[in-house]
């Protein structure tokens, strides 16, 4: 009727349905949690974005730092091969943006892109981090016409070009070895006299004949109209500055904890990310658990936000078992990926070992 | 509905002659965050028919227009009107998003 108000109205709340939990986000953290969650019986909703489905492993090349592959595996491939897990034991995902979350009742509730809304129990935030900036007035400008922050988009538009890249740390090393491959030239600019970076990162990069160091300096200028032509550069320990002529550059300074949606909502650390409690993910809200790069300001491998969403599921059903039986009544428990999952044979082996 | 392939042969008569605005997504197939775009940009391809083209462009085998609009960063979506550049778009982004960025083109 026209005089219906909203724009959820199909989804009204008398009939809509309440799932046990909701992940936000879908890189390592989510992805593991939906598999646990889901070989739980708990029917997982996942709402992975529209167009930063996948995570960062999305934009990276080789991983070969994440046990199981010994030859390594592309980032984007290693998500795949998530998703599929995920899916396997009955983990419905929906390629949406979460736009807003009330996360303080006892029921949660999600809103997406769309204006739609969905109900849950729990809720997982994993929505991982985002690129930093250098945060100098050109940057903005200048995105897209010479400053990235995606070698593996980018790199192939810099053929044959000079170009920089910014940072110091395994993600800086990646990005400079795979401009290689397209560059005639990489400097690396980074802050201090030696690299975070790994060991055999730092190796692979130092050792390369077309990559450079211009050690102990930052970028304070970008220079370019219509596109980069050239970097400013000052010293970090005295008052030199020195002109970069490239054409390109790109930035891998850090990333930042994704909280938009939570930061006025959940307790945050002084570092920025979600607070949790101990080595558990729960945060300042009952029912609300974070996992991943959003709750960890040191390690944010592939490897431990795995480890982070293994946590939150098992916390998740933890939660749930001692909600008890407001679970039970539901009147509408989702059966099919039960029987699903019952039916696979190569499960009996691997439901041993946890099952108590 | 898909957004339409073309080329650096066709560009002139199919974005830069068009008598509609025509949405131009520069691609390619190792580009991760286009394949994500892709399938919003053929949504805003259907819903919007009337009033825009959307159309593709892959930058592998286009080479000469994505270097003409000096294209650096995929996916990348240029806006065309009247055969000139009107407005344009980088990164993947969500459909909401794009219909703001490029709301007076398809309202």
């Amino acid at each position: 009727m026209s005089t219906d108000t909203g724009v959820s109205g199909t989804t009204s709340n008398d009939t809509q349905k309440i799932h046990d939990v909701i992940i936000v986000g879908s890189g390592p953290a989510g992805y593991t949690a939906a598999v646990y969650t889901a070989r739980a019986n708990l029917a997982p909703l996942m709402i992975a974005s529209s167009v930063k489905a996948g995570g960062e492993l999305m934009n990276t090349t080789d991983v070969e730092n994440y046990p199981g592959f010994p030859e390594g595996v592309m980032g984007p491939d290693l998500m795949e091969q998530f998703e599929k897990q995920a899916i396997r034991f009955g983990t419905e995902i929906l390629f949406e943006d979460v736009t807003k979350l009330e996360l303080s009742d006892d029921i949660k509730r999600v809103t997406i892109g769309t204006g739609e809304t969905y109900l849950a129990r729990s809720i997982i935030v994993s929505t991982g981090s985002e690129y930093r900036e250098l945060g100098l007035e050109d940057e903005k400008r200048l995105s897209g016409h010479g400053v990235s922050w995606c070698a593996t988009c980018d790199g192939f538009f810099f053929k044959d070009q000079d170009i920089a890249v910014i940072g110091g740390g395994d993600s800086a090393m990646e990005e400079a070895l795979f401009l290689t491959k397209f560059a005639r030239s990489v400097t690396v600019v980074h802050r201090r006299d030696t690299l975070r970076a790994s060991k055999i990162m730092q190796d692979r990069a130092l050792g390369h004949e077309k990559i450079r160091f211009i050690w102990n300096s930052e970028v304070v200028g970008i220079d370019g109209d219509a596109k980069v032509t050239g970097l400013r550069l000052a010293s970090t320990v005295d008052d030199s500055t020195q002109q970069l002529d490239v054409t390109g550059v790109f930035v891998a300074i850090g990333n930042d904890p994704r909280v938009d949606l939570v930061k006025d909502l959940l307790e945050l650390t002084s570092e920025g990310t979600i607070a949790v409690q101990g080595r558990t993910s729960k945060t300042s809200l009952p029912g609300v658990f974070a996992a991943g790069d959003v709750i960890d300001p040191t390690y944010r491998q592939a490897i431990t936000a795995s480890g982070s969403g293994c946590v939150a599921a098992i916390d998740v059903e933890h939660y749930l078992a001692d909600l008890g039986d407001s679970v039970d009544t539901a009147a509408e428990v989702p059966t099919p990926p039960a029987e699903q999952v019952s039916e696979e044979p190569s499960l009996i082996g691997n439901t041993q070992g946890e099952s108590l | 509905m898909t957004a339409r392939e073309v080329t650096d042969a066709s560009f002139e008569t199919d974005v830069l002659k068009s008598t509609k605005p025509v949405l131009v997504d520069f691609w390619a197939e190792w580009c991760g965050p286009c394949r994500k775009l892709s399938p919003i940009l053929d949504e805003i391809a259907g819903e919007h028919a009337e009033k825009v083209d959307v159309v593709k462009l892959n930058v592998d085998d286009n080479p000469a227009t994505a270097a003409k609009y000096g294209i650096t960063s995929i996916p990348a979506v240029y806006v065309f009107k009247d055969g000139v550049v009107a407005a344009q778009s980088i990164g993947a982004k969500p459909k909401t998003v794009l219909e703001q960025e490029f709301a007076e083109f398809i309202k």
